[in-house]
């Protein structure tokens, strides 16, 4: 039976942390953005970008206590966009 | 434990909570694909008109995009403590939490309203005279302005209708601190817009 759903509850304050974290890394990019890096000004707010949906997914979504398929569909998935990204550019940049 | 643990419900009924789940993430994995090819377009546009991209960028308002980025991270906070509340039992809280997300969303779309009525105003939108004059590059930068935010702004939407129909039946007693899975299939949907707006706002509105 697939009755019972899975225990963990995540409390309050465990999520008014993660939601403070993302608010710093919000503020984080928005400082950081003021600088020019070059073309690494794109991939530092990416970074960022993905540390926070990071966040979002393990604990607000609940992958941490989700089981090892579904982590691994979603790792999948992400592996997927990034080798089409990467292909994308590969004919982009030597074009 | 409240009275929805002493339920007469005795018949039993097979609750699929784990299946139910990954429908979800799938239909979630097609909702990436989709921004995901978006945001494929996005990198190739951008590498082709760099210098374009960058002064559209700077004609957004980098802080009406900061505050609907804190509406939106506040609004996935109440989503995951509605359930929190739900899975201890406490459905009138979990209705609140759900209302305060209603706010945040309904925050969120007038913000929307305010930016693009400005672009408006300054005929800055698809199909108006000026949009129409603009340089390729910029004009490129615009539509996929107008498309992902619009198609993001078209997720909020649903989202909002799906947690009012959640909520609703929260009050009945149909979704409850036994079988909450709609409401975390609801929220799954609710964080997935807010991961989508984690990439856009800094790609559209910070790119320096």
């Amino acid at each position: 039976m697939s009755d019972t759903q899975n225990t963990h509850v995540t409390g309050y304050r465990f999520s008014i942390l993660i939601w403070v974290d993302l608010l710093i890394l919000t503020l984080l990019t928005i400082e950081v953005a003021q600088f020019d890096f070059q073309s690494l000004t794109v991939i530092v707010a990416l970074v960022i970008a993905t540390i926070k949906s990071y966040l979002v997914g393990t604990h607000f979504m609940h992958l941490k206590f989700e089981n090892k398929f579904l982590k691994a569909v979603v790792i999948g998935v992400g592996v997927l966009f990034l080798a089409v990204l990467i292909v994308l550019f590969s004919d982009y940049l030597f074009y | 434990m409240t009275s929805t643990t002493l339920s007469h419900d005795v018949h039993p009924v097979h609750f699929d909570a784990y299946g139910k789940k990954l429908g979800m993430w799938i239909f979630l994995f097609t909702e990436v694909l989709l921004f995901g090819g978006l945001f494929l377009v996005y990198a190739a546009y951008r590498f082709l008109n760099h210098d374009a991209f960058h002064e559209g960028s700077a004609e957004l308002n980098v802080v009406v995009g900061a505050i609907n980025t804190v509406v939106l991270l506040t609004s996935s906070l109440t989503v995951a403590m509605s359930i929190t509340a739900l899975q201890r039992g406490d459905s009138k809280r979990a209705i609140n939490l759900i209302m305060w997300t209603l706010i945040l969303a309904g925050t969120f779309m007038f913000n929307k309203y305010y930016e693009w009525y400005t672009k408006w105003e300054h005929g800055l939108f698809p199909g108006m005279d000026h949009y129409k004059e603009l340089p390729a590059g910029k004009a490129q930068f615009f539509n996929l302005y107008f498309f992902m935010t619009g198609l993001h702004a078209i997720h909020i939407i649903i989202g909002s209708i799906l947690l009012m129909v959640i909520a609703f039946y929260i009050k009945k007693g149909t979704i409850n601190q036994q079988r909450y899975t709609y409401l975390e299939n609801g929220g799954l949907y609710w964080h997935l817009v807010d991961v989508i707006w984690i990439y856009l706002f800094p790609l559209f509105y910070l790119i320096i």
